[in-house]
């Protein structure tokens, strides 16, 4: 295939991607990189259809192309017809009028299929196997759960591959991730990304590609490597991948536009070459054991400040160098005391959703937590599907009503509260257990405070009232 | 996008590791559907207090750095979302330079599609600068595309590492997607071969 430049040679799944996908290599290494699926939200896309326009350029393949708003949507009924803030219905209506005039793929928040982008595209059978895909979202590194190679872009990127369907990419390095063997009882997809962040570090992928390897990734189903990959960015790397396996394959059959008949056939076939070769090279490898992961949860206001649900809070002496200042300002925006039992945090809210955990079993493993039991006192909680048809999916076997019964509020489908750009937003102060991806500063709302963790464990601290260790909660032979 | 050569200019010290996307430009600026305008709340919630009074103690609103063109910052800069908006709001503020240990993958990328330059330098020499920066105004760093160097205002000199393409178009200041453009062919060939060898895609 073109740009290969050593066939034969043990490759990495990474590189079997990236070479099948170069169009042009100059001789410094800087490669013209094919994007096979470009997905757009409302937020990151007006300045870019705003460059084709002034510039007379077209959207050269709108078929590879899927817009659906997503950050900005209320997540309240009534929101067909209006959005109350001015600018984010600009947005949205801006969405609305690139989508029709350009001719992309579309779908509006009056379509069921509407959600959250990264939940959309594998649940519509765009992302498939071995694919390219970018959005104006660094949380494109979800896709990779696929054996996709996918990234985040910005706005003049997303200009150039709406231009010219391709990117300006230098290869990135490979890195090697490996969970093995079996997860304890309590412990889930989100407890293995966010420990790999608490080992690497937020700075930890910069460079690289990871590709997630191992029994325990094996094991988990496609949601949950969805999970994982999700959070690649926060660890800093550039896309997270796990190889494509029957799992993948079963996922993707049937769905809309997922290849059919002989050419499912012929895809299957290629796909099954994509996996790492033995003896390719790793410029960095982690291993982990899957019985050593905990369920964790966040302390700080970066991803990397992750520690088991059993520990204390930490003293910004624990660190080094820059550290040291950054977990004091941490601790001192998070209103924690040194020392303190992380299980005994009070917290105000719960968020259920995002596209690091808004999937149907991310829903279905919370209501498990809940069935028969009520938010405590004075706790808000929010669930947000991450998509109208997980919506649909979770009425359908009855979710909705574990989770309102336990005085969940049950919205539409939306980014939502993980990053407020809508009016879901915590309070000056306000504490909140949340299934989503970031904890940095003023995310969920002007100095709110944020601790990430699975969807079980913000279940369970929502009973509580407090941050708890889900498996205390669970019966002796229950596995999640 | 205007070309950069040679920039002599304040540098503003901001030691705090890890300076997310979010604190750049928080998401209520996001909102807007222009790339202009956004530099008023570049660092917005560092900036300003709960009623958009300046907390003085922030180093860009201390008249020492308020015209700062360089930043000189704690590792892993920029990290969190791909929002060209933080490129956007720097540009807007003025600041055509970051120097760090580290950035952040996407947002180190959106650097060179607005014209500014991200140095990755070591530790030590991070420690130098940051030094240089906290003289203020009256001492300014020369950054120098063209013999990649950066030099502090009492004129020590440090070599820095930039991908040759990567400065050559900042150099120019020359747009990717014209250039891309004049690659269609290649394109075509590509479109062409893939619908016989993955014509699922």
């Amino acid at each position: 295939m073109t740009g290969n430049t050593n066939a034969g040679a043990p490759r990495t799944l990474y590189d079997k991607i990236f070479d099948a996908h170069v169009v042009d290599r100059q001789e410094d290494g800087t490669c013209l990189l094919y994007i096979d699926r470009h997905l757009v939200h409302e937020v990151t896309s007006p300045q870019a259809f705003e460059g084709l326009r002034m510039t007379g350029r077209k959207v050269r393949a709108p078929e590879r192309t899927i817009a659906v708003p997503d950050h900005n949507v209320p997540t309240t009924a009534g929101r067909e017809s209006h959005i109350d803030n001015l600018e984010s219905r600009i947005q949205v209506e801006e969405l609305d009028r690139n989508a029709r005039e350009f001719g992309v793929h579309y779908y509006p928040v009056t379509d069921i299929r509407q959600g959250i982008v990264h939940i959309v595209g594998p649940e519509q059978g765009w992302t498939l196997p071995g694919m390219t895909v970018v959005c104006g979202d660094s949380h494109t590194a979800t896709h990779g759960a696929f054996g996709a190679l996918a990234h985040g872009i910005g706005t003049s990127e997303v200009e150039h591959v709406l231009a010219t369907q391709t990117l300006i990419q230098k290869k990135s390095k490979n890195m090697k991730v490996e969970i093995t063997g079996k997860l304890r009882p309590g412990v889930t997809a989100k407890d293995i990304t966010l420990a790999v962040i608490g080992k690497t570090g937020t700075a930890g992928g910069t460079g690289y590609v990871i590709e997630y390897c191992g029994e325990a990734i094996r094991d988990l189903s496609m949601e949950g490597r969805m999970t994982v990959c999700n959070m690649a960015i926060e660890g800093g790397a550039r896309a997270g991948l796990i190889a494509p396996d029957e799992k993948t394959f079963e996922y993707c059959k049937g769905r809309p536009h997922a290849p059919k008949g002989a050419a499912w056939e012929a895809a299957l076939t290629w796909w099954k070459t994509l996996f790492t070769d033995e003896g390719a090279h790793f410029d960095k490898v982690v291993t982990i054991r899957g019985e050593d992961i905990a369920p964790v949860v966040t302390w700080g206001t970066s991803p990397e400040d992750v520690l088991p649900i059993t520990a204390n809070v930490p003293a910004p002496e624990d660190f080094q160098g820059g550290k040291v200042e950054a977990a004091r300002r941490s601790l001192d925006y998070m209103g924690l005391e040194p020392g303190t039992p992380l299980n005994q945090i009070r917290i105000d809210a719960v968020f259920i959703g995002s596209c690091t955990n808004g999937r149907i079993e991310d829903l279905r493993a919370a209501a498990e937590i809940l069935r028969g039991r009520h938010l405590a006192e004075g706790v808000r909680g929010m669930v947000v599907p991450g998509s109208g048809l997980v919506r649909h999916q979770a009425e359908e076997e009855g979710l909705d009503r574990i989770f309102t019964d336990a005085g969940f509020e049950w919205r539409l489908a939306g980014c939502s509260m993980c990053l407020g750009m809508n009016p879901d937003q915590l309070a000056p102060g306000e504490r909140c257990a949340a299934t989503s991806n970031r904890n940095f500063e003023g995310r969920m709302g002007y100095k709110g405070r944020t601790h990430l963790m699975s969807p079980v464990m913000a279940a369970a601290a929502g009973i509580k009232g407090h941050l708890t260790d889900v498996r205390e909660m669970m019966a002796p032979a229950e596995t999640v | 996008m205007d070309k950069f050569t040679t920039l002599t200019g304040i540098a503003a010290p901001m030691p705090l590791v890890n300076i997310d996307t979010d604190m750049i430009i928080p998401k209520q600026f996001l909102k807007t559907i222009h790339r202009s305008g956004l530099g008023k709340n570049l660092f917005d919630e560092m900036r300003y207090d709960q009623n958009g009074a300046e907390i003085a103690d922030f180093v860009l609103n201390q008249p020492a750095w308020r015209e700062s063109q360089i930043i000189v910052a704690g590792d892993n800069f920029g990290c969190g979302s791909s929002r060209e908006h933080a490129p956007w709001a720097l540009l807007d503020f003025g600041i055509r330079c970051v120097i760090s240990t580290s950035f952040a993958d996407i947002f180190y990328n959106n650097c060179f599609k607005n014209g500014i330059l991200p140095i990755v330098m070591p530790q030590e020499v991070v420690d130098v600068l940051m030094d240089d920066a906290r003289k203020g105004a009256n001492a300014r760093m020369t950054v120098d595309l063209e013999n990649l160097t950066v030099t502090t205002s009492d004129g020590q000199s440090f070599p820095f590492e930039l991908d040759p393409f990567r400065r050559h178009c900042l150099l120019n200041g020359l747009d990717d997607i014209g250039q891309t453009m004049e690659k269609s062919a290649a394109i075509d060939t590509f479109e062409t071969q893939m619908a016989q060898s993955r014509p699922w895609v």
